[in-house]
């Protein structure tokens, strides 16, 4: 049996210890607002936090999550209450099919809880790994500056 | 007021939360996997269809061709498509064993027990080999021999643009299942409407019984306007059999390699000019390749002849067109489909006049350029809502182009400086909505329903793909009542509770959908004033007027039809006429930088002025500039499917390779709006118009920096070395 912390919950897995981290929190336990976009780690769809860092869930078999932390797109606002890093995606058009939206978010939201700065280069990097096919980035980038603004 | 205001987008919330259900997130209860066993020939007779013994194979259900209820065909335009090979394949992953089991791993096990023999046939891969012509288009204004005559100069060049992935990141996916007696499809599907007209062939059912439902669908840019009626069919097919819902969900190589790409073309140019640059005479050849089978490409190459000869005036023009045949997966829809191919072309090609007239191509451009009252190749008069001219102006100020071009003249001319600098521009139009009869054959619908307590609900079968149809629905709507936008909702795209507003594409939803809503939301305001005295004002006022015209009914529906403007002519024999309603116009101006040991290429800056008529929601429409303009960049410097014996063999985001925000420059996009008179509110299309051009102005730029004039994209670093070798 795997323990793990989702989204600040205690959770035990049961199901295969290689089966995909990103298939356990989709099937076993229904956090389906993280998204498989390549199943290869290139498009970063799926990112994740483990113990904070941004991870790709498709990567990462379930028991090397044993005994950590696991942060979901879920762990963010809800839609009556967004975050501050979600509303600024909505004022600046961060998100538009939203297909990539959950893992930029987690990706994002690390980047504004480390002490890194918070300019367009530091953002763009932040993001490379995150493939988005609509926006052309400069939005995101955008949202996550004034995200970070609104939170200081 | 709603109209030109950032109202927020109306997925947003769902979409920023993980709340948004795309197909794969949808529990189905008793849900199948479903899985494609496909061709590994790219044209060849099936001998046989064996299965390992040793397989459970009682486990699963398995589909071929035999188990299709009605025709064996995926109806678009030519019925040549099977929905499964059956004796023949003309393609390398063609479809032709399907297999369904509740475990996605043992599924995709199954495919591999199933073994198929091939009795080779000889494929062709080039298309100017084929001798199979899907569709071949003339346009011909004035006397071309008399214009090349007359002319001082003629120049010639032939220009290659490659295939390219519309690589939305949500694969493609689609689920069936019969409820009483309605089998319903559902899934990542821009054209709900083209599903329900395949459906009815393949299952021999009309559309009562069958029901074409979209979810959330995580980007199209075309790729999910056709393939999707094939994935349908697939999974209606084993749902039946099966009597248990299934869900196909292609992986990203299968996706990839199996689904509709752009079209490759050559466009070939022999353009004659006076010496001071007025065009004379254009003489051009345009060939796609289409594929295995017709699909879209009679409609793609139609668009891409009917912007070849680009922005300009020419009084002599001749544009012969054909899209060929061959054995690799279909070619289909993507934006811009067929004009990116074309306008290349033409757009480059003023460097290479430019070169032979010593005079540069902005000057050239200029001296061409469509102003209103221009006459087009089809003998189009343009009489309104012309902005090239002004998306041109604008775009050369803002980006300081001619002081760049003459900063990097001096930079390029010092050999101690480690790059070489360049700056390179293109204009272009790009007609909005379906070309010449187009809409007048699809006839499409929308309209308004007032439910009985006060609902108002937009119905159109356009879908929400991300660019922010239902958003600007409602901002549409809102205006044309003269109440505020969030007392409208959108229904879901669903056909059994939508009309056919026609597909989502050709850059039409907002110019002709929200068009044909802004016209049923007139009549349900005539119909609240003739029958309530006014207008609502307020919630409570909606319900009591509701009451009042819904007369004890449960709702009351305003549906409106398109009707053709009685002065648009079209002549779909001679390809004379108003090819188009009205064209959106686009300039854009690309600022470089190439590393001399690398060739590696960065772009610093892009501007762009965009004539769209009409913004709705400024910041919805800058997102389509900025996304598409990025897809342009990714065409024009990374994006290149490799094709061998037949298959995409970089199918995957490895080595496939699109933007990343490291490499994607920062946009400045200036909206041009000169409004069109039949477009809502004066608005036109943005959809695909920002992808036609970012090639050509990146080629310029190259130019500009070394001096190589470079006609095929992507111009990637090899290109580039191989140019500065010769």
């Amino acid at each position: 049996m795997i323990k793990l912390t989702v989204n600040g919950k205690k959770k035990s897995f049961g199901g295969a210890p290689f089966k995909r981290l990103i298939d356990a929190l989709r099937e076993d336990f229904a956090l389906t607002g993280t998204k498989e976009g390549c199943g290869e780690g290139e498009c970063g769809a799926c990112t994740v936090l483990l113990d904070g860092e941004p991870v790709n869930s498709c990567l990462i078999p379930v028991c090397q999550a044993e005994g950590r932390k696991i942060e979901t797109v879920e762990s963010l606002g809800t839609p009556e209450k967004l975050s501050k890093l979600q509303a600024g995606f909505l004022a600046c058009g961060g998100a538009q099919c939203g297909i990539c939206t959950p893992g930029m978010l987690m990706t994002a939201h690390a980047h504004l809880k480390g002490s890194g700065k918070c300019d367009d280069k530091s953002v763009r990097t932040a993001l490379a790994g995150n493939l988005c096919r609509c926006t052309g980035y400069q939005d995101i980038v955008k949202s996550v500056i004034s995200a970070a603004k609104g939170l200081k | 007021m709603s109209v030109g205001k950032n109202e927020p987008r109306r997925d947003g919330p769902a979409k920023l939360t993980g709340r948004a259900l795309y197909l794969d997130d949808v529990n189905i209860p008793g849900c199948l996997h479903g899985v494609t066993v496909r061709s590994t020939v790219p044209h060849g007779k099936i001998k046989s269809i064996t299965y390992d013994p040793a397989f459970p194979w009682n486990e699963c259900v398995v589909v071929t061709a035999k188990d299709i209820p009605g025709k064996n065909v995926v109806a678009l335009i030519e019925p040549d498509q099977p929905l499964l090979a059956d004796g023949l394949v003309r393609h390398r992953e063609e479809a032709i064993v399907l297999i369904a089991h509740a475990d996605r791993a043992t599924a995709y096990e199954a495919a591999k027990r199933v073994k198929i023999e091939y009795e080779p046939l000889p494929p062709v891969f080039d298309m100017e080999k084929s001798d199979k012509t899907f569709k071949s288009y003339t346009i011909s204004r004035g006397d071309v021999d008399a214009g090349f005559a007359a002319a001082d100069v003629i120049v010639e060049g032939e220009y290659r643009t490659p295939s390219q992935e519309q690589a939305y990141i949500e694969n493609n996916a689609v689920a069936a299942y019969e409820e009483g007696g309605i089998l319903i499809v559902t899934g990542s599907i821009q054209c709900p409407y083209y599903v329900l007209k395949a459906m009815k062939q393949i299952f021999a059912r009309d559309e009562k019984k069958i029901r074409v439902i979209q979810t959330v669908t995580g980007g199209g840019f075309g790729g999910k306007e056709e393939y999707p009626s094939m994935i349908a069919g697939h999974a209606g097919l084993l749902a039946l059999k099966a009597g248990r819902p299934v869900k196909i969900v292609y992986d990203r190589h299968e996706d990839m390699a199996a689904t509709t790409k752009r079209h490759p073309a050559i466009a070939r140019h022999r353009t004659g000019l006076t010496k001071d640059g007025k065009l004379v005479a254009q003489d051009i050849e345009v060939i796609m390749d289409g594929g295995a089978y017709a699909t879209l490409s009679a409609v793609v190459l139609s668009r891409g002849t009917l912007h070849a000869a680009g922005v300009y005036e020419c009084p002599n023009v001749r544009v012969r067109s054909r899209v060929t045949m061959t054995h690799t997966p279909p070619n289909g829809a993507f934006r811009g489909f067929g004009a990116p191919q074309t306008l290349f072309a033409v757009e480059l090609h003023w460097e290479k006049i430019a070169d032979v007239l010593n005079i540069d191509s902005l000057t050239l451009r200029r001296r061409n350029i469509f102003k209103l009252g221009s006459t087009t190749a089809t003998g189009q008069k343009l009489l309104e809502s012309v902005g090239a001219e002004e998306c041109l102006q604008k775009t050369v100020k803002s980006s300081h182009y001619l002081a760049k071009r003459k900063e990097y003249d001096r930079w390029n001319k010092n050999p101690k400086n480690p790059t070489w600098k360049g700056i390179g521009l293109s204009v272009c139009h790009h007609g909005a909505g379906f070309t010449g009869s187009g809409e007048v054959y699809l006839a499409s619908r929308a309209g308004i329903a007032l439910t009985k307590d006060g609902g108002l609900i937009v119905l159109a079968a356009s879908t929400e793909i991300g660019q922010g149809t239902n958003t600007m629905f409602a901002q549409v709507a809102s205006d044309a009542l003269g109440v505020p936008a969030s007392w409208f909702s959108v229904e879901t795209p669903d056909t059994h509770k939508v009309p056919d507003s026609g597909p989502t594409v050709a850059s039409r939803t907002c110019m002709i959908v929200g068009g044909l809503v802004n016209r049923a939301v007139k009549e349900l305001k005539a119909a609240f004033e003739a029958e309530y005295g006014r207008v609502p004002r307020t919630p409570a006022d909606l319900r009591k007027a509701a009451a009042a015209l819904c007369k004890g009914a449960p709702a009351r529906r305003f549906e409106v039809q398109y009707e053709k403007p009685p002065d648009v002519t079209w002549n779909d024999a001679t390809y004379q006429g108003d090819a188009y309603g009205v064209y959106s116009y686009a300039a854009i101006v690309v600022d470089l930088e190439i590393d001399k040991l690398t060739y590696e290429t960065r772009v610093h800056k892009v501007t762009t002025a965009q004539d769209i008529g009409k913004a709705i929601n400024p910041l919805l429409a800058e997102g389509q500039i900025i996304g598409g303009s990025t897809q342009g960049l990714g065409w024009a410097l990374l994006e290149e499917p490799v094709f061998k014996d037949g298959v995409m063999i970089n199918a995957t985001f490895t080595n496939y390779v699109i933007p990343t925000s490291l490499d994607t420059p920062p946009f400045e996009v200036i909206l041009v709006e000169q409004p069109y008179s039949r477009g809502p509110f004066g608005a036109k299309g943005v959809g695909e118009l920002p992808m036609d051009i970012p090639g050509p102005a990146v080629a310029a730029a190259i130019k500009h920096a070394t001096g190589r004039l470079i006609p095929t994209l992507p111009v990637t670093p090899e290109r580039i070395a191989q140019a500065l070798k010769s």
